[in-house]
């Protein structure tokens, strides 16, 4: 049952969240990008507030995998920033949290779009 | 046939073949939860293996950005984002997936304002308001003095 619930909670999480974008999609004419920047803007927020931590320790990756826990990320990496460089801090923080992640789209990016063939538009 | 504005609007939408949501929202949910499932799993055996929840997290969400990077290069991740929608877009695979399908589909405009360009079209946006967001959210900290 603990097993279940370990994978259950993530998956109703992460299911929701994707749920409302899908609602966006449908109902509203906000393209994917505006989606996109939406949900890590709204994940600063949330994270700043301290609203997404609590979803964080109970759905794991169902709240830090979608791009709201992005935004998580870089508001959590802002506040320890600041805590330990002041100032500074408010410009290192997102990128150093963001930093993996990041630096793996561009350079996964650039390899893959390197090796593969775009597909045929027909 | 004169129609005003508003009748030919009213026209258009019976015409137009209505977006399903009974369909469409429950398949975001399942392939979107799917793929969070998958990140916990990913999360827990990185855990076990002996990394910190941060660094598992780190990650995981680095081994996602692959996984989706390969399989758009493999022209299925847009097989798998037309049924499921949200599902595939909200996670951080749909980033992943934002960078490297116009960086391929640009490649033909050249190496540098083509893939290096195009890369950042909708990934640039996202850098951008979050990294502007989180200075906000460190500058009020900074100011109020909140850390």
């Amino acid at each position: 049952m603990e097993l279940f619930l370990e994978y259950f909670y993530p998956f109703l999480v992460g299911g929701i969240l994707c749920a409302i974008g899908q609602v966006l999609i449908d109902y509203t004419k906000l393209t994917p990008a505006r989606i996109l920047v939406a949900y890590v803007v709204t994940g600063v927020i949330l994270g700043g507030i301290g609203w997404y931590q609590p979803l964080v320790d109970f759905a794991g990756a169902g709240a830090t995998v979608p791009l709201t826990g992005f935004g998580y990320l870089l508001a959590k990496g802002v506040k320890r920033a600041v805590s330990e460089q002041g100032l500074l801090g408010v410009l290192t923080g997102g990128f150093t949290a963001a930093a993996a992640g990041i630096a793996a789209a561009i350079i996964f990016g650039f390899i893959i779009a390197l090796i593969f063939k775009p597909k045929d538009k027909s | 046939m004169n129609l005003t504005p508003n009748e030919y609007q009213e026209m258009t939408k019976k015409a137009s073949p209505g977006t399903k949501s009974y369909k469409t929202i429950p398949m975001a949910f399942l392939i979107g939860g799917l793929i969070c499932s998958f990140g916990q799993f990913l999360t827990n055996l990185y855990q076990e293996l002996g990394m910190s929840l941060d660094i598992a997290s780190a990650v995981t969400s680095v081994s996602l950005i692959f996984i989706a990077a390969l399989l758009t290069g493999l022209n299925l991740y847009n097989k798998i984002a037309k049924f499921a929608g949200a599902g595939t877009l909200v996670p951080i695979t749909g980033f992943s997936n934002s960078v490297v399908a116009p960086a391929l589909e640009f490649k033909s405009e050249g190496y540098i304002l083509g893939l290096g360009a195009k890369l950042f079209i909708i990934s640039g946006p996202v850098i951008v308001y979050g990294i502007t967001a989180s200075a906000v959210y460190g500058l009020i900290l900074y100011l109020f003095k909140l850390y």
